[in-house]
């Protein structure tokens, strides 16, 4: 279980009152119109599989029902750091 | 597309408002009617570790603001009569009217359900700006745990840590309660209210006389 730190609720609580919502930082394009078929593909479907360090989204849904953004470890499940939604990271994979 | 996008005119502020509490004269259900409370704590065993009270038919009020907008701020707390807690996991309490925190910015407002409706127009009138208000009272009803066993049926039920240095007096979490979800509040020492689902609330009552069994469970009317 990952013990998880909210930044609303201002405290850790279980896994169990969250759900993930994967990769944070997913821009839309601003103008889907003139996407090539490629550009949009990517933007729907195509997502990071990283190894170490990944950004993804976090959902308090049980709680206060707020999104936020959740940067982990995909090899130890570390917690790295956890930031609001329309900030960035501080921790970032080398290279 | 952008028609459909536009935003709504300023200043058109169209809301359908109604008393949702038919008055005194009309019959009404708790979500708890049909497990006859009342009858239960007739014949109940006088002691036990664990005492379980609907507090029913209350008026449950959704307030949704930023607490940035004053407007919002002040007039809820003129309205109210109490300021909303701004501090995260929070509550106040002024005579028969609570206000839980349940988001930086969404409080819930526990009030007598005659009130409900005043105090909505109350508020309508009071605030400027982007808000909600919403009657929730039908769609969820208010359980109070108390008794020196109370904590332990809580450990049981869900993964919040209840310890008294870890959860004050006043209090509140929503989280997990028994796979359903419940907003969770500390009443007081020994006392603690939970907020459930009016279509949970019939499983969550089978969970509690299930979880409580060991300590004894005393139904109060």
């Amino acid at each position: 279980m990952l013990h998880i730190y909210c930044p609303h609720c201002r405290e850790h609580r279980e896994e169990e009152e969250f759900h993930v919502k994967g990769q944070a930082h997913i821009a839309r394009p601003l103008d889907p119109e003139s996407c090539t078929d490629k550009e949009w593909g990517e933007y729907l479907f195509f997502r990071k599989n990283p190894r170490g360090i990944h950004h993804e989204i976090w959902y308090h849904s049980t709680g206060c029902r707020k999104f936020f953004n959740v940067t982990r470890d995909t090899v130890s499940y570390e917690i790295k750091e956890v930031y609001k939604i329309g900030e960035q990271p501080q921790v970032v994979a080398k290279g | 597309m952008s028609e459909t996008l536009a935003p709504e005119k300023e200043g058109t502020v169209n809301v359908a408002v109604m008393n949702q509490v038919a008055g005194s004269g009309a019959r009404a259900e708790s979500p708890l009617h049909h497990a006859e409370l009342d009858k239960l704590a007739a014949r109940n065993p006088r002691t036990g570790g664990v005492m379980l009270r609907e507090l029913k038919l209350l008026g449950h009020l959704t307030l949704r603001g930023s607490q940035q907008n004053e407007s919002f701020m002040n007039g809820c707390a003129e309205v109210l009569g109490l300021a909303l807690p701004t501090q995260p996991l929070t509550s106040v309490e002024k005579g028969s009217v609570s206000i839980r925190w349940i988001s930086p910015d969404e409080w819930l407002v526990v009030l007598p359900a005659d009130q409900a409706y005043e105090v909505e127009q109350g508020l309508r009138a009071a605030i400027e700006g982007h808000f909600s208000v919403v009657n929730v009272s039908g769609g969820q009803t208010l359980l109070e745990l108390s008794g020196p066993n109370a904590r332990d049926v809580l450990k049981k039920s869900c993964p919040l840590d209840v310890h008294p240095s870890q959860f004050p007096v006043g209090k509140v979490a929503g989280t997990v309660f028994a796979k359903s979800t419940a907003v969770v509040r500390r009443s007081g020492e020994e006392s603690w209210e939970l907020v459930v689902r009016r279509s949970f609330a019939d499983y969550i009552w089978l969970w509690l006389q299930d979880a409580s069994r060991e300590y004894g469970l005393v139904i109060k009317s």
